[in-house]
């Protein structure tokens, strides 16, 4: 029996050596911390996708609860999060507007065509750094998929070698915004629904000769509009999406086929 | 004077295929002016210049179409004399885009008025040498681009004693600096003390590697009496030894700190046809306007060391090199290890543009990245002593803090770790990325 | 391919080597012990050979169809694994058994972790120690072997050289054989007990060699294991040559040329840089002799590398090479 006891004794010894070790620097080495960042930590969703502008959740409790940060930033936590917020801290505020990530180029494999085939990093950056990317639309989405990584939520399909965000995943943290290297993607409000989908700066030959549904600034949809909703932008036509749209004339006159509806 | 010294080792190297048979033989060839030049302002290393010309001006054979923005810039002279066609962002070699001046050249190929040959150079002052050099808008012809005139004028505390001048060609296929070598030894040998006395330098060594014999032996012939301290140096032949630092501790010794530049161990590094575009700028007061570029590759139906305007697109280099032979799977602007991967050949060249590689299918292979199996062979053969596993994995995490720590902007990309992995790799792609990532975050800092 | 012209970054050349090539090199590398293994036990080494081999390929597709990832078999890697498991099986083990250890190897030891390049563990090895340890009587039964002894004295046993040793040791007697030039021969040979692809030092090295001239191994991790096992050993000797044998006959005997050649040389768990490979080839080499000479296994190859397998991330650490014009420390100071 003594070498078993002598064993349990060992072992139990070391362990409760060790919980007290544990115990005391609980008590010596924890950090002051007001509780009430706790609460709103809880409160937020936890995604921790910082598109509040903060590195994490509790980051931005913190940040609330320290530097009186704006509570309506978090946009995956909704009108819900943004209530308990206001009734824990006894704030009011106004939702901001719900934004939904899309991905301004349409052209697709089938209407874009490459002007080099490219081997390496499957990444949009590593891939725009090499001549200038594989699309001889140089500004036009390269496929590589480095906004579909990014997304917290999976909201963003490569299809037809291009990106999609799908509207109703998307939790609005403008991560894949950050992510391109040619910023084809632009937070709009969910909404608005019609969009050009297209960022293409070049002149209208140009850009007939690099995509069969570019922008070629022909100018026709600014003039189906009252109220200046589509603009030019150089070569390219605009949506401006702080002014409501509801018209299907751009649509049916852009000879492209590059203003639609999602 | 002028005997052949053994080299040290620098760490690393490769050997690859070196293919210098298909043009080395033959001697430099004048192209006829093209029907049309596109002179590009972003040349060399820092600012691109800025045009001082617009469409529709004459403009005369040496004139300035683009004055220098800034101290680290260079200016760019019109290379032929006609009219200017066109001012307009092109796309150049190594991908973005830059203005560029396209020049109808008249066919008269007259020479702006005001060239000032000065065969007397011997009794200008450093500061004049100097400005000559700036006013013939010289930058390094070796790839990187660097303005000489602001390499030949060091800080007044900084002492250089050794003048190098770089005659390795260590990249595979290209053949215009030891054809230069070969036909001009004796210019490059007065432009070399022409920089020497700009620098104070009192040790000239030309390094060239021992696979070009003739080479060497046509520099150590043209050695002036007047050089004093002067030889050739024979390294022995393995990638990269071109490369500056590598170069500078094969021939002196002397290790540059890492992160450091040359002048800061007494050393300026020149490359041959650079040290031949002084001369010419210096003595006979010509600004520079073409270069020899070597026009190569298996699928160059005739191989050739052209000289050519600068601005001279790549379809007129290969038209003057007789076509192609067949299909073309890849097009390089520069070597085989450091130089561009082109669309196509409607980039025009620059004073950087050492060659123009064409490669058929056959020498060509599309590669999978796999896994890295950590045979470690990249870090045998690096360099600068980087583990480029490490770093590739690193930066395929995209953490750029760990490749910092891990040296990634002391890479010089010069493609030895790539040459050799066994998984196809594209590590010097993840390093460029990485570089310009860690750069962008510091200057955010 | 289409008409379009391929853009990469450079370079633009490449030397030809591929992960396949390699390891088709290694598996060349390898026949000479194959050959040899079927000479000493005939049709159990095909046996065994042929079932880890299979074995290994087939749970390698399946593991990697299950995992959702592109069929990986072509690099040849599982076809080492498996002639490496074989390697260091006893030539009576029963092929379940054999073929058990192959998937566990393929399966837990490489594909959970990731596939090639990134087991921590050398599969084969992980195969084997857990055999090993799940069925130590198996794993530990031998042939019939005659001890070639000098004076005509010639005795049967069914233990191989170290597992006398050790038992001769642990029973407080003397050394059970006396070691001399043509004992040495004989083990140089393969005339020994042990497992099929280890028994004979001649054929590993021959093709050790073959792996050096083509470059797939370095003498870096071979030569410093082998260096200091035989250093290890030869103070042993010096100090009692009553208890211990000649270094000769521990580089010789058990598992040590098949895992200084081939195992502990395994690319994926060994470290990069050549500093590391010699830290690492010492501490196999030191691991192994305590194991042999104080642990309770008579042999301890395998278990040797494979620690030195967990701690490869951290000699590599370690032993990073200095950047090219870096200060001492090995941090930049701008």
């Amino acid at each position: 029996m003594t070498p078993i006891l002598a064993t349990s004794l060992t072992i139990g010894g070391a362990g409760l050596a060790c919980s007290g070790l544990l115990a005391l620097a609980a008590r010596f080495l924890s950090v002051e911390e007001d509780p009430r960042v706790e609460e709103v930590t809880n409160i937020l969703p936890g995604a921790n996708c910082g598109g509040c502008g903060f590195a994490g959740c509790a980051n931005y409790a913190e940040a609330i609860i320290v530097d009186n940060a704006a509570i309506n930033l978090c946009a995956p936590g909704g009108a819900d999060v943004l209530k308990s917020l206001a009734d824990m801290l006894g704030q009011t505020a106004q939702a901001a507007e719900h934004k939904v990530a899309i991905v301004l180029c349409n052209g697709d494999t089938a209407n874009a065509p490459r002007k080099f085939e490219y081997n390496g990093v499957a990444d949009c950056h590593a891939a725009h750094a090499i001549g200038g990317g594989d699309k001889l639309c140089s500004y036009g989405c390269l496929g590589y998929a480095s906004c579909a990584r990014v997304c917290p939520v999976g909201a963003i399909e490569m299809t037809g070698g291009i990106a999609k965000v799908h509207p109703d995943l998307c939790i609005s943290c403008t991560a894949c915004v950050k992510a391109c290297p040619r910023q084809l993607i632009k937070m709009v409000p969910s909404a608005r629904t019609i969009h050009v989908l297209c960022s293409s700066k070049d002149k209208g030959p140009a850009v007939k000769k690099a995509c069969k549904v570019g922008c070629i600034g022909c100018t026709l949809c600014t003039k189906q509009v009252d109220d200046e909703q589509i603009k030019m932008e150089g070569f390219l036509a605009v949506v401006d999406y702080a002014k409501p749209l509801d018209s299907d004339a751009p649509i049916e006159k852009c000879p492209t086929h590059c203003i639609v509806r999602t | 004077m002028g005997a052949t010294i053994a080299t040290f080792r620098s760490p690393g190297g490769i050997h690859p295929a070196y293919h210098k048979d298909l043009a080395a033989e033959q001697a430099i060839r004048e192209m006829p002016l093209p029907s049309a030049l596109i002179v590009s302002m972003s040349q060399h290393l820092g600012k691109p210049a800025i045009p001082t010309v617009k469409k529709g001006d004459s403009v005369l054979r040496g004139q300035v179409i683009g004055s220098p923005a800034g101290f680290i810039s260079a200016a760019v002279h019109a290379p032929t004399s006609g009219t200017v066609k066109l001012v307009a962002a092109t796309p150049t070699a190594s991908g973005p885009r830059a203005d560029a001046i396209t020049i109808d050249p008249d066919g008269e190929d007259t020479w702006i008025d005001g060239i000032t040959p000065c065969p007397d150079w011997r009794q200008l002052e450093k500061a004049d040498i100097v400005n000559r050099i700036a006013a013939g808008g010289i930058s390094g012809m070796g790839g990187a681009g660097f303005p000489t005139h602001v390499k030949v004028s060091p800080p007044p505390e900084t002492l250089i004693d050794t003048l190098i001048l770089n005659g390795a060609e260590c990249e595979p296929y290209l053949t215009a600096d030891y054809r230069l070598m070969l036909e001009h030894a004796a210019q490059i040998w007065e432009g070399a003390l022409i920089i020497a006395r700009a620098l104070d330098a009192h040790t000239i060594r030309v390094a060239i590697e021992d696979n070009k014999p003739a080479a060497i032996a046509a520099m150590q012939a043209a050695i002036p009496a007047e050089a004093g301290d002067a030889a050739v140096v024979a390294l022995k032949t393995e990638y990269p030894q071109g490369a500056e630092k590598q170069q500078i501790f094969a021939v002196t010794g002397r290790t540059v700190p890492a992160g450091g530049l040359p002048l800061s161990v007494g050393v300026v590094v020149e490359n041959v046809g650079t040290t031949l575009a002084v001369w010419d700028a210096v003595v006979n007061g010509r600004p520079l306007t073409e270069r020899v570029t070597t026009v190569t590759g298996g699928s160059i139906v005739q191989p050739a060391n052209v000289r050519a305007r600068l601005g001279t697109t790549y379809a007129d280099l290969v038209a003057f090199c007789g076509g192609t032979t067949g299909p073309v799977a890849k097009i390089i602007s520069g070597g085989p290890m450091m130089g561009f991967a082109q669309a196509d050949t409607s980039v025009a060249t620059t004073k950087t543009t050492s060659g123009l590689l064409l490669l058929g299918p056959d020498a060509v292979h599309a590669y999978e990245s796999q896994p890295c199996v950590s045979c470690g062979r990249c870090v045998g053969v690096c360099p600068m002593n980087l583990m480029p596993n490490e770093l590739s994995q690193f930066l395929e995490a995209e953490d750029y803090e760990a490749a910092e720590a891990y040296n990634v902007m002391d890479c010089m990309e010069c493609g030895c770790c790539a040459f050799e992995c066994p998984a196809h790799r594209p590590l010097v792609q993840h390093m460029r990325r990485g570089k310009a990532q860690v750069m962008l975050n510091r200057r955010k800092q | 391919m289409s008409d379009l012209t391929i853009v990469s970054s450079s370079p633009h050349a490449h030397s030809g080597t591929s992960v396949q090539r390699i390891m088709l090199d290694v598996i060349v590398a390898m026949l000479p012990a194959l050959a040899a293994a079927i000479y000493f036990f005939g049709w159990d080494a095909v046996r065994l050979v042929s079932a880890c081999v299979l074995a290994c390929v087939a749970a390698e597709a399946v593991a990697r169809k299950w995992m959702g990832r592109d069929l990986g078999v072509y690099d040849l890697s599982a076809v080492i694994t498996g002639m490496l498991l074989a390697f260091n099986l006893p030539p009576s083990l029963p092929t379940w058994m054999a073929v058990v250890g192959s998937v566990f190897a393929i399966v837990i030891a490489k594909q959970l972790f990731g596939g090639i390049g990134y087991n921590p563990f050398n599969p084969a090895l992980a195969g084997r120690v857990m055999l090993l340890i799940s069925f130590p009587v198996f794993m530990t039964s031998w042939s019939q072997w005659v001890i070639p002894a000098p004076i005509g004295i010639d005795a049967v046993t069914t233990a191989t050289p170290l597992g006398l040793v050790k038992t001769a040791v642990l029973s407080g007697g003397a050394l059970p054989f006396t070691f001399n030039s043509s004992t040495a021969l004989q083990l140089f040979l393969g005339n020994q007990n042990g497992c099929i692809g280890e028994v004979s030092a001649a054929a590993l090295l021959l093709g050790g060699l073959y792996l050096l001239w083509r470059r797939c191994i370095s003498w870096h991790i071979p030569g410093a294991y082998l260096g200091t096992v035989a250093i290890f050993s030869g103070i042993l000797w010096l100090l009692n040559p009553e208890q211990n044998l000649s270094p000769l006959f521990h580089v010789l005997a058990g598992g040590l040329m098949l895992g200084a050649l081939f195992m502990a040389t395994d690319m994926v768990t060994s470290p990069v840089t050549k500093r590391g490979m010699l830290v690492f080839g010492a501490g196999c080499g030191v691991l192994t002799m305590l194991i042999r000479k104080w642990g309770g296994y008579p042999e301890g190859v395998s278990f040797a590398i494979i620690l030195m397998n967990a701690i490869t991330p951290l000699i590599n650490r370690a032993t990073r090479p200095r950047v090219f014009g870096g200060v001492k420390s090995g941090k930049k100071t701008s």
